[in-house]
């Protein structure tokens, strides 16, 4: 199908933790999209990602249409270069997801709910376990403070490093979770990282930095953290669930990375009531 | 100068504009006229002022702020298990 494309070359299968299958083949990446992608809903946030308001910050697909090959769901894309940790973008990064989050609605209307909100829950839902830790992170979970209502606005849903991708440019990729949410959403996976202790504050401090220096609007500059506290409660306990039922799949015991977020989820369940 | 209560020393200090005699032996303190009122007005400036740019949540990790002992820096299988969960959902 890649040849279809242009694609030319031995096809490459990237690796992936899901039922997502990615292949690529020389300039030609097709993705399989997860049996829970709903096809209906893919339809309009692969439009999006062709649109001309989001040309510069995200990929554009080489068909703006969702195609099926065997009952699952498939998109078409160029081939990028990805992520090198030691040097990542942590700056471009950001400064895309505050284009992002600035990209008027109306352009790319209509769209579906983004999906961070819904991975969380869904995150914490897949844990099998009832053990202390699982009860910890269920805890924290369910006792998140009701969000303050926000105006939404276009957001990826589900960013990390692995969502960057270099052409002539970097750009964002993973039109999955796309749609209208609060984008504070795509700052709290880093956020939480650092606030586990993990992403050094300097990192953490460039990304943040970058963010509001591009306007950002999903942050007060005042006070980045009054709207940034409980997305990253969310996602904290989200990644700490993630790592449980990824230890369990291997058979192996949580390692001191994962701890980290354990011991972040036992800091939030310990904050006094009536916090933030 | 002597101290008024062990007739020690005074060792005269100056501390952001405020004049303090302290005496070597009994550590007391003596202070000049309207001193006393000049730490009160600073003390009650302190408390007023606006807290710094907050660098995180109050449940964030003890060790922000100073040097930082996460990240990518501290072994192998830290590092790589940290570099995974950069880059998945």
């Amino acid at each position: 199908m890649a040849a279809d494309y242009g694609g030319t070359g031995a096809p490459d299968v990237h690796p992936s933790r899901t039922d997502v299958v990615v292949v690529r083949r020389g300039e030609v990446v097709v993705k399989a999209h997860s049996v829970r992608d709903d096809p209906v809903l893919l339809a309009p946030r692969l439009r999006a990602a062709g649109a001309a308001a989001l040309s510069g910050i995200m990929l554009a697909p080489l068909d703006t249409e969702v195609l099926t090959v065997a009952g699952r769901a498939v998109t078409v894309w160029p081939a990028g270069q990805t992520v090198d940790p030691d040097t990542a973008p942590w700056e471009e990064g950001a400064r895309l997801l505050a284009r992002l989050h600035a990209v008027p609605l109306p352009v790319v209307s209509p769209m579906p709910a983004a999906g961070g909100p819904a991975r969380a829950a869904r995150a914490v839902r897949r844990m099998a376990g009832d053990g202390p830790v699982e009860q910890l992170i269920r805890m924290t979970f369910a006792g998140l403070p009701e969000p303050e209502p926000t105006p939404g606005l276009l957001t990826h849903g589900d960013w990390h490093l692995g969502q960057l991708v270099r052409r002539e440019r970097w750009l964002l990729i993973d039109i999955d979770d796309l749609g209208v949410g609060d984008p504070v959403w795509d700052l709290a996976r880093p956020a939480a990282w650092y606030a586990a202790g993990l992403l050094e504050a300097p990192t953490w401090d460039r990304f943040l930095g970058a963010y509001l220096a591009s306007g950002g609007p999903a942050l007060d500059p005042d006070d980045p953290w009054a709207r940034l506290d409980v997305p990253t409660r969310a996602l904290t306990a989200q990644l700490a669930a993630v790592a449980v039922v990824n230890a369990a799949r291997d058979g192996r015991e949580l390692d001191e990375v994962e701890h980290s977020l354990i011991e972040a989820c036992d800091r939030i369940v310990g904050l006094p009531q009536g916090l933030p | 100068m002597q101290c008024p209560k062990c007739r020690g020393n005074m060792r005269t200090y100056e501390r952001n504009g405020v004049h303090i005699e302290q005496c070597d032996n009994c550590r007391g303190i003596f202070l000049d006229y309207g001193e006393l009122e000049t730490i009160t007005r600073m003390e009650s400036q302190y408390r007023s002022a606006p807290p710094p740019a907050p660098g995180g949540p109050a449940w964030g990790a003890p060790s922000h702020g100073g040097h930082h002992g996460g990240g990518y820096h501290h072994g192998h299988k830290r590092k790589d298990s940290f570099l995974g969960m950069l880059f998945s959902s």
